[in-house]
């Protein structure tokens, strides 16, 4: 995984709320063994028209969104199915963190597992976002901050372990699997 | 200190305890597996060179992406979705490669991964149980920690039996009173995610409590668990008691003989102490319960069944959903035409529910122009339904029998609601396209299902069954 310390981008504003991973990466893609090109199904049903062509006013179809790395939600993104191919598939069109005001768990942590930020932030700074499609913002992992082009800055929690993975680009499975003595013991007490 | 069921299976799994800067190493008892969230997990294995450390405590089933049609299924014609078809022999291949103990598409005890794991006994009291699968959450049933994970972390089980995990909120939810008469666990579960709204759990791990949660089955408490997830909570447990026991004992898994007095003695220790403390507590009366159905794209847009559905038109979300769904604010439920219905689903489709559907349906037909699935949760449901001869009423009835497996829950097998249909539905998700692109969701009860299947329009159970 590459280190990621800062991102500075426009945003992408995808107001709904409740947008669940079943929108995120419909159930017929996850017939795929791999992970290579599914950015291409991404949002596949808000995106296409029935004859597979792009819907133009869909915001990811919208010019301005090309090369954007922040989505912006509205509350609760993520919910539902624990598909990881949600997370592939926003990471693999070229996001590097979603923001809202609430994020669902499972889809959370595997974001954090593939290099997507998820970064949730309070009510007033969210409709701001809402409210200002483009925006530039800076995102610093270092010091948990979501700096808007007002000038504000506004803390974000992130877990700690996973922050110091992502920072330093390393993952996690690494670290589990330097456990082994542990674990071991573990099974040893238990057997 | 007085701990809740919750912290007490938490406790009894961390390998290395939980600190500021790292989470806790979870130790990981059962891990169950299927095809569709597993092949990049065991790229990676390979990748790494890494085998999976306890084949002992991995299953494997296939469910998602199999047919329910009984000639693809056992091979005597292909598979037509040729995606699927690869995704089953690869997860055939990943299975053998790695020593895991795989029910395939021809085994007896194949069926939905979260109707096997309690059937076969695998699904005990107090063990942490995981799968690349939100309803894991079922499994809590049994007084078990069980929670959903992505194909990272089943890669990270496979290769380590551990997790990476920060201890969740502790939710009780406690339901008083007795269940009125055709109001069912569905019902139930439907009212409490209405209450906290779908991410009124995000971050939590729910007990349901109290004399009505007691005096459900193992079945009726599978229902409500499998829907935690529902509500955006971790995972949902009910402590074990006689019930549970009673379901275990004699399963292919349980513990036999003096091993079975040993497991009863320590799992009746797995309840919440009195004067533990919750992070949150919320309070149900199940008496004033009627029979629920969704109007909504998600499952917190629910009415009882003889409520309008509300009216909301200066909230764009509630527009757009009900846009959607091609309803009215305002309208009642009761009485919408409907085109198809499924009875099926790790939420609803064991013995008891086919049951329900069937007694609804005996002696009765589905409506002109209705299309009815009835798909059992597993091969061995489906040979005790036939057994007691409930196939039989449902074929009578016009409605379709298949064999066993997710379908039209998700549709990833080619069992799909057409653009534009309305699909009564057991399953637990009434998302956009969740059956298939355009399709429109309404989740229910078996029992109401099967009303509606034989009404053509949204019908309450109660009134049939009278
Ligand atoms: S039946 Fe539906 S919810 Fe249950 S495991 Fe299968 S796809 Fe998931």
């Amino acid at each position: 995984m590459e280190p990621i310390t800062r991102i500075q981008s426009r945003t992408v504003v995808m107001p709904s709320t409740n947008i669940d991973t079943d929108q995120i990466m419909p159930a017929r893609f996850l017939t795929t063994t791999t992970r290579a090109g599914i950015a291409k199904h991404l949002f596949a049903d808000w995106r296409y028209d029935r004859d597979g062509n792009p819907i133009a006013d869909f915001v990811l179809n919208q010019p301005e969104a090309i090369g954007c790395q922040v989505l912006v939600a509205g509350r609760n993104i993520g919910c539902g199915s624990s598909r990881e191919h949600a997370p592939w598939g926003l990471y693999d069109f070229g996001f590097r963190a979603v923001i809202s005001s609430e994020i669902a768990d499972i889809f959370k942590n595997n974001s954090l597992k593939n290099g997507l930020l998820p970064i949730v932030v309070d009510e007033t700074t969210l409709e701001w976002l809402l409210a200002n499609p483009g925006a530039l913002v800076t995102i610093d992992l270092e010091r948990c901050t979501l700096t808007l082009p007002t000038g504000a800055v506004v803390q974000f929690p992130i877990e700690s372990f996973a922050r110091v993975c992502l920072l330093n680009g390393v993952d996690e499975t690494g670290y589990l699997l330097s456990q082994n003595d542990a674990i071991s013991q573990f099974e040893k007490h238990r057997a | 200190m007085p701990s809740t069921l919750f912290e007490k299976i938490w406790a009894a799994h961390q390998v290395v305890p939980e600190t500021l800067d790292t989470p806790a190493v979870l130790y990981v008892d059962l891990h169950l597996t299927h095809e569709v969230t597993t092949p990049q997990a065991f790229t990676m294995l390979r990748e790494r060179g890494l085998q999976v450390r306890r084949p002992d405590l991995t299953f494997a089933t296939m469910d998602h992406s199999t047919p329910t049609d009984a000639d693809q299924l056992f091979g005597r014609v292909p598979i037509k979705l040729v995606s699927a078809a690869k995704q089953i022999e690869q997860f055939d291949k990943n299975c053998k490669e790695f020593g895991i103990e795989l029910l395939d598409v021809m085994h007896a005890d194949r069926g939905i991964v979260h109707i096997i794991g309690p059937e076969l006994g695998l699904t005990q009291p107090g063990k942490t149980i995981v799968c690349g699968d939100s309803h894991t959450s079922t499994h809590g049933a049994f007084g078990a920690l069980a929670f959903g994970i992505g194909t990272t972390e089943v890669g990270q089980v496979l290769a380590t039996q551990c997790l990476l995990q920060r201890k969740a909120k502790s939710l009780a939810v406690n339901v008083e009173g007795a269940l009125p008469a055709g109001v069912a666990a569905k019902d139930l579960i439907l009212a409490i995610i209405r209450t906290l709204g779908v991410s009124g759990g995000t971050g939590s791990v729910i007990e349901y409590r109290g004399s009505t949660i007691r005096a459900l089955s193992m079945d009726e408490r599978m229902t409500v668990c499998n829907m935690s997830i529902e509500a955006g909570a971790r995972a949902g447990l009910v402590a074990p008691d006689e019930t549970t026991f009673a379901y275990l004992k004699g399963r292919a898994h349980a513990p036999a003989g003096a091993a079975w007095d040993q497991a009863i003695a320590r799992w009746r220790t797995l309840v919440s102490d009195p004067g533990a403390v919750f992070d949150r507590e919320i309070h149900i009366d199940a008496t004033q319960l009627k029979p629920m159905i969704t109007y909504g794209t998600h499952p917190g847009m629910s009415v009882a069944i003889d409520e309008p559905i509300p009216n909301l038109l200066n909230d764009p979300v509630f527009q757009k959903s009900i846009d959607y769904m091609g309803l009215t604010p305002g309208q009642q439920m009761l009485g919408q035409k409907i085109d198809v219905v499924f009875v099926g689903s790790c939420t609803n489709a064991r013995l008891s529910d086919l049951r329900a559907a069937a007694q609804v349906m005996q002696g009765r037909h589905v409506a002109p122009g209705v299309t009815c699935l009835i798909v059992p949760g597993s091969q061995a449901i489906k040979r005790e339904a036939e057994r007691e001869g409930l196939d039989k009423i449902f074929i009578a009835a016009g409605a379709e029998w298949r064999e066993s497996g997710c379908s039209m829950c998700l549709g990833m097998n080619g069992d799909l609601v057409p653009r534009g249909a309305y699909c009564v539905s057991t399953s637990n998700r009434n998302f956009e396209g969740r059956q298939g692109i355009g399709s429109r969701t309404l989740l229910a009860s078996p029992a109401l299902a099967a009303a509606s299947a034989i009404a053509g329009c949204v019908a309450d159970p109660r009134a049939l069954n009278a």
